[in-house]
């Protein structure tokens, strides 16, 4: 338990004291946000959607969870760069304790960043359905935030440095937010891409962000919930596999 | 005699059929410093990572304190403090930091953490910059502070592999009159590995030396340079393992450090 706390809490400090990474993680949703929630806002308006802003927010959030997770459990291999990795190997300690406690630290600095976006969203006029929207969609955000940073450390398990970083962002990270319905509505798709939609993960989190925050939801809340949890706990077990058949 | 702590019996590591260790035998009695020397590429570190529970052996066997490294990997990992060739702190926590965060990976009791924290600390000097970020400190700052850290758990036995690499005279004339205290104090059992023969002859009293995967020389350091008919350890070294040059490959994680360290001077620069 205790080991779990003190890894969570590292992963916390390091965050808080990188101004760069915590400035530098925003410039992205918020241009997404400005060019794309503004740009695009008259012609969904015009095609009878309504308020762009209001349909895109959870998609920005939810988008800043995946970027901010995946980078959180790659941060596994500046451990292996760096060296600390051997620290934790070495340690009397057994491997699924320390991706836990890498896991939640990596998923809550996640929300943390989401959080700050969401924020963000409302100064850029969202706004929330009622005040159950909170609780509500602080559940969807730490599913997406748990289940992306424990596919980020089974990647980062498998990547001996950051040689595959810019492949797994191109055919990983990129599809996974591009392909989610974060900046479409999902009905009315074309069949193939409608099937690619859904067996896209991210697809359920920013629904069930939507539905949490605004009330409108694509597949119901109990299909987002339940793929989303079983989706998560497969990640962590699979990213507690590969994590424990690291070799230094 | 004194009972052996650490004990290997022909120990073999293949990789992809080529033996890094090949059939080595040795026993490190209780209380000893033990220094394990050999060129690049001789089979050192590998050695080091099979005690040390970071790789099974191929065959052979180990006992660490009675314990099997590959069976009994966290029970065998209490035992033992290691200080690895290449840094393993985290840059971006705190001396203090990277110690309490030792102090829960290893368990250590609560109510001791805190004095043991600060009684290593001062041990090593560090007591002053304990709240200053490990990025700003010097080499050999750092090299005290891993093996500060390393011995946080009351180690029976300490692994040093290359503590001096890289560090001025001053420093590792410091740092090896603090491991012979610890040595002499608590009598830890000090395995470590170095270059720098001189070293190697003022500290160990009991040497192995090691080339292409085997043992090829034991014994005191008086002893080696008696059975090799010279005058220095470094001579007796030469001798046994030949003057050619070795080349070690790096691998990925190499490479990528040193475009690290590319980056990092071209930051500061």
């Amino acid at each position: 338990m205790n080991v779990i706390y003190m890894l969570w809490l590292r992963q916390l400090k390091r965050y808080a004291r990188s101004r760069a990474r915590v400035v530098g993680s925003l410039g992205q949703p918020l241009l997404f946000l400005v060019a794309l929630g503004f740009g695009f806002g008259p012609v969904f308006q015009r095609a009878g959607q309504g308020n762009y802003i209001q349909f895109l927010a959870p998609g920005v959030i939810a988008m800043t969870i995946l970027f901010t997770a995946i980078f959180s459990g790659m941060e596994l291999i500046w451990d292996r760069q760096f060296g600390f990795l051997k620290e934790t190997l070495v340690a009397p300690v057994p491997r699924v304790t320390i991706m836990i406690g890498r896991t939640l630290g990596g998923a809550t600095v996640a929300m943390v960043q989401g959080l700050v976006v969401a924020i963000l969203c409302g100064v850029a006029g969202f706004r929330l359905a009622g005040a159950s929207a909170i609780p509500a969609g602080i559940l969807f955000m730490a599913l997406i935030a748990v289940m992306f940073t424990a596919l980020g450390t089974a990647v980062a398990s498998v990547l001996e440095d950051f040689q595959g970083f810019q492949m797994v962002m191109n055919f990983l990270v990129m599809p996974i937010f591009f392909l989610s319905g974060a900046l479409f509505p999902l009905a009315g798709l074309p069949p193939i891409m409608s099937a690619i939609t859904r067996v896209d993960p991210l697809s359920y989190g920013v629904d069930g962000l939507r539905s949490a925050l605004t009330g409108v939801s694509h597949f119901g809340v109990p299909t987002d919930l339940l793929v989303l949890a079983v989706l998560s706990i497969a990640t962590l077990l699979v990213g507690s596999y590969l994590f424990s058949k690291i070799q230094l | 005699m004194i009972a052996a702590i650490i004990e290997a019996c022909d120990l073999v590591k293949r990789f992809n059929g080529f033996a890094a260790v090949d059939h080595i035998s040795f026993a490190v009695p209780e209380g000893v410093i033990f220094g394990f020397l050999g060129p690049n590429g001789a089979g050192k570190t590998t050695t080091i990572k099979m005690l040390t529970t970071l790789l099974t052996p191929t065959s052979g066997s180990v006992e660490i304190d009675g314990q099997n490294p590959a069976t009994h990997a966290i029970a065998v990992r209490r035992k033992f403090g290691i200080v690895f060739q290449d840094p393993s702190l985290d840059q971006e926590l705190t001396a203090a930091e990277n110690m309490w965060l030792h102090a829960a990976l290893y368990s250590v009791p609560k109510a001791a953490r805190e004095e043991r924290i600060e009684r290593l600390l001062k041990v090593f000097e560090l007591w002053d910059r304990r709240d200053s970020i490990v990025k700003h400190f010097s080499g050999g700052m750092r090299r005290r502070l891993e093996i500060a850290r390393g011995l946080l758990h009351t180690p029976k036995i300490l692994f040093l592999d290359e503590p001096t690499l890289g560090l001025d005279p001053q420093t590792r004339n410091q740092l090896w009159a603090q491991i012979k205290h610890l040595n002499e104090t608590e009598h830890v059992t000090v395995f470590l590995t170095t270059h720098y023969m001189e070293e190697a002859d003022s500290v160990a009293q009991q040497i192995a030396i090691i080339d292409h995967g085997r043992i090829v020389a034991e014994g005191t350091s008086q002893a080696l340079k008696q059975q090799t008919g010279t005058d220095t350890l470094e001579q007796a070294f030469l001798k046994l393992t030949g003057t050619a040059i070795r080349d070690e490959q790096g691998g990925g994680v190499d490479q990528m450090r040193a475009m690290a360290a590319m980056w990092r001077s071209k930051g500061r620069s």
